[in-house]
């Protein structure tokens, strides 16, 4: 398979770059609902925008209604989401919870899977129990309770969280803390009683919920797949969600290298155009390679999970690590070029620093992968 | 089945009868690696068996038409034969300056006379050739060369100097950048083919930080050229030579996809060097890097082959590829310690890591320096403003 879009990809990538370019800009998106101080932090109307151009069903196999695509193609959206800063669910549903509930038996995916490919739903996806990555470590205790399971603990920083009509949260059932074994995925309704939320608004204005899991009571049908045994679709979720992250991170790189390119040409000192100066070339055509490497690394790697390699796993990582060095040096040389007004909120650069620095954090950063990496060749 | 999959089943069968052994194991020295020419020495018998029936199948040059020593192959069948050439870790059966550069410029601009005459012994690895670019004045600003080929009838008369040329004590013909019109800076060069065994041509190699002579300076002394050894046209050798420096893409993209990039980290497990925490991470973040290096490679060469290339991209590829390999060295003496100081030791190999590690610096220097690349970048590419 070459590394080239096909015609269908092209045509998608057209599709969706025009659309998120006008829909889902900066402006209308992004700001407004920052400075409306929205408690979603996205706007439901674009949400279902996405579902009637089918983007919400991307990954979602034909015979479930949904457009049967890939992560190649989810990719091509998420790098145009990355682009434009645009505020959705895409990233967790679309990709993620997509991922979650193509492990459910039919009752549960009827449930949650029409809503979401109609935008008129929301999940959001609990792994994480610390402030890092660490998707190894899972201690939310699920206790079984009559023909159901009574979960109690905690998860912090769920994106999303308190907007969601669905959580998905990976739980022990059995086993200590790192076992492998002893997972499982639940769908937890948002009205479960004992779900608490603490919102709380991240650096890039994305609205996270701290939730609490006191005596959770759901019945044995919350259950996404085989009790003790979700680590496999755990781990899908998660590379899911890792690739995708990169792509994103691609996207918000070229964003902000765009915005930078252009202040180069436009900005002027001591009588020339600043991007007439070497010390800057120089920087700008190391930045722009950094940023073509990273976009090939995701690319190839969601090619190989769409493929089921058993590369993908190494290529996957690399892909984050390198996205997420990409885009910290474009918004940093993005700020630093543009000088002082690069401290301002008026530009938006520095909106793509902090998108960066959220992107980078979530699903693991640069140093986590590349930890991967090495432990995955062996050393 | 595809046609495509019979044809990697045919290829399968052949490397399995062809390729000998010996040829299946990764280049570790330099006499590893088959140069072909009139004085070449085999370092095996294998080493000619290979090169011979890859020769025969057109294999040292796959995608050149048949009729001048090539196989005729598609795009997407080059590919499979890489592919299937890494899968056992074939040698590549020929390394040569007339197959990677001298090769594009003659197909893109030689007379069909001349592609009959010069190609086929490219490909069979009769003649081997090196490149007259740089001179003593003249290395990132090449155009200003004032190497001299005054017209004299029949013939030019070419005098001067180059420098860096790569193994011109050992090559047969030289192809050589040459002012013909004082008057006229870029309209004012040719580009001209000449036997090195012409009298007047004189070289000396010049001894690298590494200790090893790969580069010589070559004296021209009214070396005769006669008028039919031109490619193009006379006084438009820099569109041939510009040319020429955009096929180091065919180069680059003749190394990417198929084969696969080894993992330092595991390389230098394997060597049995234990590395401390920080050393780990330095090279694990390298690993990340010289993966997604080898992704783009390979996306590189997929749109470079189907036309989807930007044409400044080779610089790009260029650029990053050689950092990183700079890099790569950097880390292996690190890990190496005090093992990795010994120059002659049969241990060490006499020496290769550290004399690998000081000939990787010239990467980011020659066919270009990296601040060139970046320049080119910057205005071809990003279409920065300025000179």
């Amino acid at each position: 398979m070459p590394l080239y879009h096909t015609d269908d990809q092209a045509m998608l990538a057209d599709t969706v770059r025009s659309f998120m370019a006008e829909e889902g800009a900066i402006k209308p998106q992004l700001r407004h609902w920052r400075d409306k101080d929205c408690p979603d932090g996205f706007g439901h109307a674009l949400w279902r925008q996405f579902a009637e151009l089918g983007l919400n069903g991307i990954l979602v196999p034909e015979a479930d209604g949904g457009l049967g695509m890939g992560h190649v193609e989810a990719g091509i959206v998420l790098a145009e989401i990355g682009r434009n800063l645009t505020p959705s669910p895409f990233l967790t549903n679309a990709v993620m919870g997509a991922t979650a509930l193509a492990a459910a038996a039919d009752e549960l995916k009827q449930r949650w899977l029409p809503g979401v490919m109609a935008g008129a739903t929301v999940l959001a996806v609990a792994i994480d129990e610390g402030a890092k990555h660490d998707p190894e470590r899972i201690t939310l205790k699920a206790e079984r309770s009559g023909n159901g399971f009574r979960l109690s603990g905690e998860k912090p920083c769920v994106i999303q969280g308190a907007s969601a009509d669905c959580l998905i949260v990976a739980a022990r059932t059995s086993g200590a803390d790192r076992d492998t074994d002893g997972v499982t995925l639940f769908a937890v309704p948002k009205d479960a009683a004992g779900v608490g939320h603490d919102r709380v608004r991240l650096v890039d204005s994305v609205m996270a919920s701290h939730i609490r899991f006191d005596n959770v009571e759901l019945v044995g049908a919350a259950v996404i797949g085989e009790v003790d045994g979700g680590r496999a679709t755990l781990n899908r979720i998660v590379a899911a969600g890792r690739v995708g992250a990169a792509s994103e991170l691609v996207g918000v790189a070229s964003g902000a290298f765009g915005v930078t390119t252009a202040y180069l040409q436009t900005r002027k000192q001591f009588g020339r155009l600043i991007g007439e100066f070497q010390a800057l070339q120089h920087r700008a055509a190391h930045l722009y390679s950094e940023i073509e490497i990273a976009h090939a690394a995701a690319f190839k790697a969601q090619q190989l999970l769409d493929a089921g390699s058993p590369e993908a796993e190494l290529m996957v990582s690399v892909a984050k690590a390198k996205a997420s060095s990409a885009a910290n040096l474009a918004v940093r040389e993005g700020v630093q070029m543009h000088g002082g007004v690069g401290m301002t909120d008026e530009f938006d650069i520095g909106l793509y620093m902090k998108r960066e620095r959220a992107l980078t954090e979530f699903m693991g950063d640069g140093n986590y992968h590349a930890g991967r990496v090495a432990a995955l060749s062996g050393y | 089945m595809s046609e495509l999959d019979a044809f990697r089943q045919d290829i399968r069968g052949w490397l399995e009868q062809n390729c000998p052994p010996e040829m299946r194991a990764p280049v570790t020295s330099e006499s590893d690696t088959c140069w072909g020419g009139r004085n070449y020495r085999f370092q095996s018998e294998a080493q000619r068996q290979w090169l011979e029936r890859c020769a025969a199948r057109g294999f040292t040059v796959p995608m050149w038409p048949k009729e001048y020593g090539g196989a005729g192959l598609s795009a997407p069948e080059a590919k499979v034969l890489r592919e299937e050439m890494a899968r056992i870790n074939a040698r590549s059966p020929l390394s040569s300056f007339g197959i990677w550069m001298l090769g594009p410029a003659l197909l893109h601009f030689g007379t069909h006379e001349q592609k009959l005459h010069y190609l086929p012994p490219i490909a069979r690895g009769e003649i081997r050739w090196c490149q007259g670019y740089s001179e003593p004045g003249s290395g990132s600003d090449l155009v200003s060369l004032q190497t001299f080929g005054e017209a004299r009838g029949d013939h030019w008369e070419v005098t001067g100097q180059k420098i860096w040329t790569s193994y011109a004590d050992k090559a047969d013909w030289i192809f050589c950048l040459v002012r013909t019109d004082k008057t006229n800076k870029y309209q004012g060069i040719s580009f001209l083919l000449f036997d090195m065994a012409s009298e007047g041509v004189t070289t000396r190699p010049i001894r690298l930080i590494s200790g090893a002579s790969p580069f010589c300076e070559t004296f021209f002394d009214a070396v005769k050229v006669p008028k039919d050894q031109i490619v193009g046209e006379v006084n438009r050798g820099w569109d041939v030579a510009k040319y020429l420096l955009g096929h180091e893409r065919e180069m680059i993209s003749a190394t990417g996809g198929g084969e696969r990039t080894t993992s330092l980290g595991a390389e230098l497990a394997k060597q049995g060097i234990e590395l401390d925490p920080v050393l780990r991470a330095q090279v694990a973040l390298y690993d990340v890097d010289a993966l997604a290096f080898a992704a783009m490679s390979e996306k590189f060469s997929d749109e470079a082959r189907s036309g989807r290339a930007h044409p400044a991209q080779p610089n790009m590829m260029k650029y990053a590829g050689t950092e990183l390999n700079k890099r790569k060295h950097e880390l292996t003496m690190m890990a190496g310690g005090s093992a990795a100081l010994e120059w002659e030791s049969y241990a060490s190999g006499g020496g290769a890591k550290p004399r690998s590690w000081l000939r990787t610096k010239a990467n980011s220097i020659e066919g270009g320096t990296s601040e060139i690349m970046l320049n080119v970048i910057a205005k071809r590419i990003l279409d920065l403003p300025g000179a």
